[in-house]
């Protein structure tokens, strides 16, 4: 033993197992469903302000139909993910406001009715079948001005949405690695790729143009999330903390191997994929590029999710 | 009034009796603790030493739990206690992740976010806590740090420039002061944990957070199931327990 431990060293002889991972793949899931959810508003808002809109005729439907399933989710694993899931409930009666969970909760809450209403009204319009014989649809449709009056509104309510899970992530002091400023650039990048490559799956029948916009906000979105995830990779001189966090992806082991997969297939393989679409158009693989950026964007999140959380705090 | 703590780590002698007197005055669940006596060696043989580091809740001025808790389950009393209301908590462990001191931990029995809470039923009532009572070499010192005549402000007075606390660049305002501390003692940082080394192994991680006989579908279900809750003779059950699987591979340190 006295060969092998430096005599500076300190060693922990008697301790208490550590906590270990508590906010698991759960909340990974939830920022990446979230990122769908109000990735595809804000890219959606920049398409129709691109184009016109029979140039992407079910937009306006499929649109807040993707949102609507992806803030189902989002909201489906934020309650799961709860020791106590019916007292959910006390964020709304006992509000904390300095915690951005209680500001993210009531956001969210409000941008996912918002988002129902909308998708209500798309699908009435876009489904005249459906109107004749539900009278509710036929309630709707009366009410279809209101997508336009309310959609401004969603796109800005989007913005703090996609944006307060750094709040949270800020807030969460013990986490050192968290703490970067560029941790609200990522969410946003992470929005920017999860919407384009939501709507490159139901982009088929749009013009060529719309769909080369997607492919170019998911190269620029896909290398600057990369580029910011290298220099916190290579250029961490934050903290020691920060340092000892990220020796867990440095040293090898399975959050090194996890790590470069989500760069690799989420990042630089559809960066080159979507820009080569940009020249020269092909759909399916432009698709390919949509679902590893999909992916690895959920493993990336869920790389930077679970190392600080295997650090020592006492 | 402004409780604090003060642990002279030169009189500490980690005989655990605090450990013990919390768990029993404020029935701590196995596998959960709100104080614990960390111990650390340092140096080469035979040319070592060994040190007891008592760690709870540091009862922050500006308590980023208190911060982030979505339902102000943690909550200040009036004489600056960061108080739990067990009742309110949702079990979203933020506080778990915002306290860099890992003071916070999620009870298994009651699947709610619990820690330290300098006995504020005993104060309330004009005792000391039950650390404090039980310390046989009266290492633990407690009281107002704003009452220039209490023994803690005293005793910070006596060893001006020796008085610490942990994580000062967090800028937490902790309440819990140590004398006698080095880096190597309240930095987590500085000591490592080595598999082989310890009095126990195979402890690196705990292979659960809350009750680890309820899952996610347990949890929506349990108003309405008898589900046995849990309670300490559960966490004897060692047959059925999975000890040989312990999360070692995710320590380092």
């Amino acid at each position: 033993m006295e060969s092998t431990i430096h005599a500076t060293q300190a060693i922990v002889s008697l301790d208490v197992p550590l906590q270990g991972i508590i906010w698991g793949w759960m909340i990974t899931l939830n920022m990446w469903a979230k990122s769908i959810g109000t990735g595809v508003v804000l890219i959606g808002a920049f398409l129709l302000y691109r184009h016109k809109k029979d140039e992407m005729p079910n937009l306006r439907w499929i649109m807040p139909l993707i949102s609507f399933i992806a803030l189902n989710v989002f909201l489906l694993f934020t309650l799961v993910d709860l020791h106590q899931p019916y007292r959910m409930i006390n964020i709304f009666l006992h509000p904390n406001w300095t915690s951005a969970i209680t500001v993210g909760a009531w956001m969210a809450s409000l941008f996912t009715g918002l988002i129902t209403v909308m998708m209500a009204i798309g699908l009435a319009d876009a489904f005249p079948e459906f109107r004749k014989h539900c009278g509710v649809a036929k309630k709707v449709r009366a009410k279809s001005e209101l997508y336009e009056k309310l959609f401004p509104f969603v796109v800005f309510l989007a913005i703090p949405v996609t944006l307060y899970t750094a709040i949270i992530m800020a807030e969460s002091s013990a986490r050192e690695l968290w703490q970067a400023p560029t941790e609200v650039m990522q969410m946003m990048w992470a929005a920017f790729m999860a919407g384009s490559s939501a709507l490159i799956f139901v982009s088929g029948s749009w013009t060529k143009e719309a769909r080369r916009d997607l492919a170019l906000v998911l190269a620029i979105s896909v290398f600057f999330s990369f580029m910011m995830y290298m220099g916190e990779y290579f250029f961490s001189f934050k903290s020691s903390e920060a340092e000892a966090t990220l020796a867990f992806v440095h040293s090898g082991g399975e959050y090194n191997v996890e790590f470069w997969f989500a760069m690799m297939l989420g990042f630089i393989i559809p960066f080159f994929i979507a820009m080569s679409s940009i020249k020269s158009e092909n759909k399916t693989l432009l698709r390919f590029a949509a679902i590893l950026s999909l992916v690895g964007l959920y493993m990336a999140k869920d790389v930077w999710l679970k190392i600080p959380q295997l650090l020592p705090l006492s | 009034m402004k409780l604090g703590f003060l642990v002279d780590l030169n009189l500490c002698m980690g005989c655990k009796g605090c450990e013990i007197a919390c768990k029993v005055e404020n029935e701590v669940p196995l596998s959960t603790w709100r104080l614990r006596v960390k111990y650390i060696d340092i140096g080469t043989f035979p040319n070592t030493s060994r040190s007891f580091t008592p760690l709870r809740c540091n009862h922050c001025e500006s308590a980023p739990c208190e911060r982030i808790c979505p339902v102000s389950a943690l909550h200040y009393l009036e004489n600056g206690i960061v108080n739990v209301d067990s009742s309110r908590c949702i079990g979203c462990a933020g506080c778990m992740m915002a306290c860099p001191y890992g003071a916070i931990y999620m009870d298994p029995e009651t699947n709610t976010a619990d820690k330290c809470t300098y006995c504020a039923h005993r104060v309330e009532s004009g005792m000391m806590p039950a650390c404090v009572v039980a310390c046989p070499v009266e290492a633990n010192i407690f009281g107002d740090i704003e009452d220039d005549n209490s023994h803690i402000s005293k005793y910070i007075m006596e060893h001006q420039g020796a008085v610490q606390v942990r994580k000062p660049e967090k800028h937490t305002s902790p309440k819990h002061f140590y004398v006698g501390g080095g880096n190597q003692t309240l930095n987590p940082l500085a000591h490592k944990r080595i598999e082989g080394y310890g009095l126990f192994n195979n402890i690196t991680h705990l292979e659960h957070v809350g009750d680890p006989h309820h899952g996610v579908v347990d949890r929506f279900l349990a108003p309405f199931t008898s589900h046995e809750e849990p309670d300490n003779k559960s966490f004897m059950d060692f047959e059925s327990s999975k000890s040989d699987s312990s999360h070692t591979q995710e320590g380092g340190h």
